[in-house]
């Protein structure tokens, strides 16, 4: 159905999934697979990256995933250093041109940057020689979560094509569910996406998704349902009246998971909120393949900082 | 005595329904005659404008000057250069400078440099409210006295109905429009791109139609019970539109301006322009549907005048990342050309409703001199070419700004020259 993949990585960047091709996501997928085994080593160490510097810029709090590509890039035997800083701080001060500047002073090779603001990524790979990784820019695009769902999904279902895909609760103000359409799309899965209607962007049908207003609706007859979480400290637009209501009307619990497939896998790109999108019973339970997504997400990382850092190339 | 005889153009003056090759002669810096072919006079200067439009000069009724306080993005020398160098003879002031223009004062430093220049005319917006806080009058009669031409709060909303309701009487013990930024910011919340299928995939929040629209609504509702003169600066959606066309054809005193980057631009250049900042402007970047509307607006007569909505800012300040940016973008210097080059070239407007739309229109909004060239009217005179390739290069803008989404861009029609009260504009 789709070309032949290409052999090589050509993009400087990964700002998105959206600019990506079905081939290009499927080399990041394949790749992955080559580095999932690193992983089970008693020594989890490769030197495919040794001598090449990366920092990672996180201009907004996160754990899992700068942590995730913090060990992504030790195992690859990169140096690493690490920024954070809250936003508010550097709005006051430098300007991100400046940050952008000063960084391209110290060469690194690779950056990976989260920031609260769409486009940030963007602005910043078009400003620097080192290749950008966004690790999450406002509300826009999470490519790397998006490709980790992937591939946690394909070693559970063996495919993408074909599946239905129920992403449900914070569409509003979720990367993750962004990322996940164009890939999930872009490789044959039906997505449907569910939540408040206050919580629904105005246009989200041009994104080529069903939307659905219940969560029954929503999560019939699905492969895989993703839960978003419910971004609390940005709930202060009147979006739902109460956690309690929310769980009441779109929390995810094992009688309600009843409509979906019997096969379903229950993903969660974390932090979860339990109680409030998701009950504890499902997210510890046989269905969730959330803490899988996290070990995978070690592994895609490392082949996304294996084939942005030319390696590849150079050793061709 | 001085005289001038422009030759050989084509004249359009939507003011008399002129339109065809004819001579005009200025004497002591009025219109003293449009003929045929008028025999130069001796002791008269020649300018020829074979090939070339002669317009009565143009008027753009919003732009900002940022003079006093923030000079660093504009002043009036620049801004009046930058409307010269656009084909502009008069510009009418926002009242959001620092401080702010709620007072005779500030009224009279804005005209005093203008004239200083005289690179165009200036006629100051006062404000409604006093420091734009939108609580309390200004001081609207002093202002006029001092020679403002209306009042507006622009860049911010008139939020509160009741005092808004007031404007709408109090404006008429002196004529003058009341100008409103219509926004209700309730609606607008955080949003910094329209509200649409593009702020969904971007993820950036959205400013909906409706935070226009309802403010529109209301307005005209006390347009309607005060007999006010009420009229809608920078309009951007078909709704807005189309309530401004049945207030209109109810008989209200309700007039509309729409931007050129409304008309010509919509929300997806954001998209496509990889966040420029330059895309970023309030009202923001409608959908197609509402460009559409707009343009239809222009051609059926409900959109009175085209206006820039002129907004200078540093390049400092927009090479931030999107949601940081200031509204805004420049608009004197690009404004003739993308409408000659997108609304005339392919035969969505006239030729005459264009400069009806930049002259007359305006002029006839807020009540202006100008926007005419019947004998013994102050010769303001622009001439520009219909159809010459030019391109945008917002480095040689006289504007001391340069945020354009239009740098580059190849166009067809540009100014030529303009002529203040018979003078040559040299910029």
């Amino acid at each position: 159905m789709t070309p032949a993949a290409p052999l090589r990585w050509t993009r400087k960047d990964l700002l998105g999934i959206a600019e990506l091709s079905p081939a290009e996501i499927e080399l990041v997928l394949d790749t992955a697979d080559s580095f999932a085994e690193i992983g089970e080593r008693p020594i989890k160490k490769v030197p495919t990256l040794r001598g090449k510097t990366v920092i990672n810029l996180f201009f907004e709090a996160s754990t899992r995933t700068r942590s995730s590509f913090e060990i992504a890039e030790k195992r690859l035997s990169a140096d690493n250093i690490n920024f954070s800083t809250s936003g508010s701080a550097l709005e006051k001060g430098e300007t991100l041109v400046d940050t952008a500047l000063n960084l391209q002073a110290m060469a690194p090779d690779l950056v990976v940057i989260r920031h609260g603001h769409p486009g940030v990524p963007h602005m910043l790979a078009s400003r620097i020689k080192a290749g950008v990784i966004n690790a999450g820019d406002g509300a826009h695009e999470h490519p790397t979560q998006a490709l980790l769902d992937a591939y946690t999904i394909r070693r559970h279902k063996g495919r993408i094509a074909g599946l239905k895909v129920a992403i449900l609760g914070d569409i509003e103000h979720s990367r993750v569910v962004r990322s996940n359409i164009h890939l999930l799309r872009k490789l044959g899965a039906k997505v449907t996406v569910g939540g408040p209607r206050t919580l629904m962007p105005v246009a989200m049908e041009t994104m080529g998704v069903e939307v659905a207003f219940s969560l029954d609706d929503a999560i019939r007859d699905a492969d895989v349902i993703m839960m978003l979480r419910i971004q609390l400290e940005r709930q202060g637009r009147m979006s739902f009246p109460s956690v309690r209501e929310y769980f009441q009307l779109f929390g995810l619990t094992t009688e309600r998971l009843k409509a979906a497939k019997d096969d379903v896998i229950i993903m969660h790109p974390g932090p979860m909120n339990r109680g409030v999108e998701i009950s504890s019973e499902l997210a510890d339970g046989p269905y969730s393949v959330i803490l899988e997504q996290v070990t995978h997400g070690v592994s895609v990382r490392m082949a996304v900082l294996y084939l942005l850092s030319g390696v590849h190339e150079e050793t061709v | 005595m001085s005289k001038l005889l422009i030759h050989g153009g084509r004249v359009i003056d939507p003011s008399q329904g002129l339109d065809g090759d004819f001579d005009l002669l200025i004497e002591d810096g009025a219109v003293a005659k449009i003929d045929g072919a008028i025999k130069k006079p001796k002791d008269a200067e020649a300018f020829d404008a074979s090939g070339r439009v002669v317009s009565p000069g143009l008027i753009d009724i919003h732009v900002h000057l940022r003079e006093p306080g923030q000079e660093y993005k504009e002043t009036v020398r620049t801004g009046t250069m930058a409307a010269a160098a656009g084909g502009f003879t008069a510009v009418a002031c926002m009242a959001n400078t620092e401080p702010v223009n709620d007072n005779r004062s500030v009224t009279e430093l804005i005209l005093s440099e203008a004239a200083r220049w005289g690179y165009a005319r200036v006629h100051p917006i006062g404000a409604i409210s006093k420091g734009l806080q939108g609580e309390e009058l200004a001081e609207i009669g002093e202002m006029l006295r001092a020679g403002a031409v209306a009042v507006s709060d622009d860049g911010k909303p008139v939020m509160n109905a009741e005092l808004m309701r007031r404007a709408l009487l109090y404006a008429q013990h002196f004529g003058v429009a009341v100008i409103q930024h219509a926004e209700d910011l309730t609606l607008t919340g955080a949003g910094v791109m329209h509200e649409g299928e593009w702020s969904t995939k971007l993820g950036l929040p959205g400013i909906p139609g409706a935070a226009e629209d309802v403010m529109v609504a209301r307005d005209i509702i006390l347009a309607e019970d005060t007999a006010g003169r009420y009229h809608v600066a920078h309009l951007s959606t078909a709704r807005s539109l189309d309530m401004c066309r049945r207030a209109k054809a109810q008989g209200l005193r309700v007039t509309c301006e729409v931007a050129p980057h409304h008309l010509i631009l919509t929300d997806e250049e954001v998209a496509k322009s990889g966040f420029s900042t330059n895309t970023k402007m309030k009202p923001p970047l409608r959908s197609e549907r509402d460009r559409e509307a707009l343009v239809n607006g222009l051609a059926d007569g409900t959109v009175d005048c085209i206006a820039s909505d002129h907004a200078p800012h540093h390049a400092d300040e927009k090479d931030v990342q999107f949601n940081l940016a200031p509204f805004g973008i420049l608009g004197l210097e690009t404004t003739l050309s993308l409408c000659l080059d997108r609304l005339v070239r392919p035969g969505i407007l006239s030729l005459p409703r264009l400069v009806e739309l930049l002259s007359t229109g305006p002029a006839r909004v807020l009540g202006l001199p100008g926007g005419t060239l019947k004998p013994g009217s102050p010769a303001d005179v622009t001439v520009f070419h219909p159809g010459e390739k030019v391109t945008i290069r917002a480095a040689a803008f006289r504007s001391r700004s340069r945020n354009t989404p239009f740098d580059g861009w190849i166009l067809h029609g540009h100014p030529v020259a303009t002529f203040l009260a018979g003078r040559r504009v040299e910029v």
